[in-house]
């Protein structure tokens, strides 16, 4: 390999980065100037004229507390129960033996190229109309409360854990409920951050179906009413961009903040496999 | 794939009769473990809930006439056929809005496959700031499309960034209020945003590339051209009907974007989406039966191109 090659690669790999972060420094740049600056030397402003002004304004407007709230009640009862209940699909699975596995294996996967979108007209009708869930958590967080893809990765990582690990169990005497809590569920905690990280994209950044079924205002996550913000009200702030910018840092921040802290987590071959089945 | 697998337990279970039939012995009813048939219930109830039923409900919807009622009303929904599939066809909106999502799907499928799969080759053999690279790449993919909106907006906006750097060359009206831009830029907004995961696809198939087989060609003069097209392409081929497949069917239900970037679909309907259109139609003004119609033509569409991809990329042995 060419030393000539490696550098070309370097850079048009740095370059590439730089434009895909490019959006995200001045999303940060957008959301502390007094007035919007579409120069390019607003691009890079003296550090002397920053405020926070547009975070007050955007409060001002839309409750960011309330909003985050919601958002992560949403996301946390996600989490939740994918967690619970993907860890027992899981390693029902990988590890026992029983009628319907292929079946619900099969599930599993397709589930994942089933687009939302078609689902989302009776979801609406059911959820909203006939269950009488519209402005409620838990009606918010039905459709999405078992990632399917996280079933998928607890199945691959049991798959893993030698099966003769079970067996000697068993033959010790132990019920399937204890080597359950005692055997699989102690070993599952690597995978737990993972499935974590996957699930919280989700429920976190999703926009349409809380839109659907949240009118009121205190319950919205904050992806809703920063979308409502951007759609209705914008036109009447004294620095519109600068304070959808300041929403959208903080909508932004914790996904980006988790990743990053988390990002060995996010490993390419746990997620693939995940994905492939 | 898992089409095949279900449909063959599915053929497999229905020889045994349910109960009183020939019990084996060697295999219980339940099988060796019925345990894992409790355990996985609660999964079960959901997928039937949430994804099969809604699933038949929408079929059903598209071929009655169904509005909505009063909660506990009991209204009479008459099946009317086709009449509702005729109404959207006969609605040049909605055909208009199937046109922008194939134009949408042109330009975003190849171009997430063939940057995704260059950035991904070129990633597996960085060495320096592969950290750093990496997130950079996955960071857009984790972000709310929402929160990104907004930048975007603000740096393709008339006198924005992006036209201020480009000077005369800027089109006229501006990008997102353009007829002919709109739906273009949406496209690359798109691919920008969702390359990580495809990147991060591809990373996981680069792995199972043999390593021999680049010493093999490199051994019989192959360059770093030659290897990445006989080498690479078709070692990741079925990361490529993968990829394929689910940029197909993230594009196919575009809505938060025209929504937002483009104020619902505009200007003109130039960056309208059927997911957009079953919006307006369905929960606006309260016609579902016409949504569920959009729906299903949509699916029948992607189902189409998914067979024409899989064709085309030979993913038969995946």
């Amino acid at each position: 390999m060419s030393r000539g090659q490696n550098i070309l690669r370097s850079v048009v790999l740095t370059v590439g980065a730089l434009v895909f972060l490019f959006p995200f420094y001045y999303m940060v740049i957008g959301s502390l100037q007094e007035e919007p600056d579409p120069t390019v030397a607003g691009a890079f402003p003296n550090p002397a004229n920053l405020t926070l002004d547009n975070y007050s304004d955007i409060n001002g407007r839309i409750n960011l507390l309330q909003g985050l709230l919601n958002s992560g009640i949403f996301t946390g009862g996600v989490i939740l129960c994918t967690v619970v209940f993907g860890v027992l699909v899981g390693y029902a699975l990988a590890q026992l033996q029983w009628r319907g596995r292929g079946v619900t294996f099969a599930l599993a996967l397709l589930v994942q190229v089933v687009p939302f979108q078609l689902l989302m007209i009776p979801l609406y009708v059911m959820i909203a109309r006939d269950y009488g869930l519209a402005d409620n958590y838990l009606g918010m967080i039905l459709p999405f409360a078992i990632n399917s893809t996280a079933v998928i990765i607890f199945r691959q990582y049991f798959l893993q854990i030698p099966k003769e690990l079970f067996d000697a169990a068993r033959i010790d005497g132990a019920g399937e409920l204890r080597i359950l809590r005692r055997i699989a569920l102690p070993l599952v905690r690597p995978a737990l951050l993972t499935v974590v990280l996957l699930t919280f994209i989700g429920p976190w950044n999703e926009f349409l179906w809380p839109f659907l079924i949240t009118k009121e205002a205190s319950l919205q996550p904050l992806a809703v009413s920063l979308a409502n913000y951007l759609s209705n009200v914008a036109a009447t702030a004294a620095n519109p961009f600068g304070a959808v910018l300041a929403g959208a840092c903080v909508l932004a921040g914790p996904a980006v903040i988790l990743f990053i802290l988390f990002q060995r987590h996010f490993v390419s071959n746990n997620i693939g496999s995940g994905v492939k089945g | 794939m898992s089409l095949t697998t279900a449909s063959r337990s599915a053929a497999g279970r229905s020889t045994t009769p349910p109960g009183g039939g020939p019990r084996r012995r060697k295999r219980p009813l339940l099988g060796t473990n019925p345990f894992g048939l409790l355990l996985s219930a609660p999964y079960l109830i959901f997928v039937l809930a949430v994804f099969a039923y809604p699933l038949v409900f929408a079929f059903w919807m598209s071929f009655h006439d169904y509005y909505f009622a009063a909660p506990g009303a009991q209204v009479d929904r008459p099946f009317v056929g086709l009449e509702n599939f005729r109404e959207v066809l006969a609605d040049p909106a909605i055909i208009r809005s199937f046109g922008n999502v194939g134009t949408f799907l042109l330009i975003n499928v190849p171009l997430t496959v063939v940057l995704s799969l260059v950035l991904a080759t070129a990633l597996n053999k960085a060495v320096r700031f592969r950290t750093f690279l990496r997130v950079s790449y996955y960071v857009p993919y984790v972000t709310a499309s929402v929160a990104v909106v907004g930048v975007w907006i603000f740096l393709f906006s008339g006198n924005g960034l992006v036209n201020q750097i480009l000077g005369p060359l800027a089109p006229e009206p501006a990008w997102l209020i353009n007829e002919t831009w709109a739906m273009p830029t949406i496209a690359i907004f798109v691919t920008w945003k969702g390359l990580g995961f495809f990147i991060l696809l591809y990373l996981a198939a680069l792995q199972n590339v043999s390593e021999e087989l680049y010493e093999a060609a490199a051994t019989d003069g192959a360059g770093k051209i030659r290897m990445f097209f006989s080498v690479t392409v078709p070692g990741v081929r079925p990361a490529t009907v993968l990829v394929l497949l689910l940029s197909t069917v993230t594009g196919a239900n575009l809505f938060t974007e025209p929504y937002l970037l483009t104020g619902g679909g505009g200007p003109n309907g130039a960056s309208s989406s059927p997911v957009l259109m079953m919006y307006q139609r369905g929960i606006e003004q309260g016609s579902p039966d016409t949504a569920a119609a959009i729906g299903v033509i949509l699916v029948i569409g992607v189902l189409i191109l998914a067979f024409v991809q899989r064709k085309l990329a030979g993913g038969d042995e995946s």
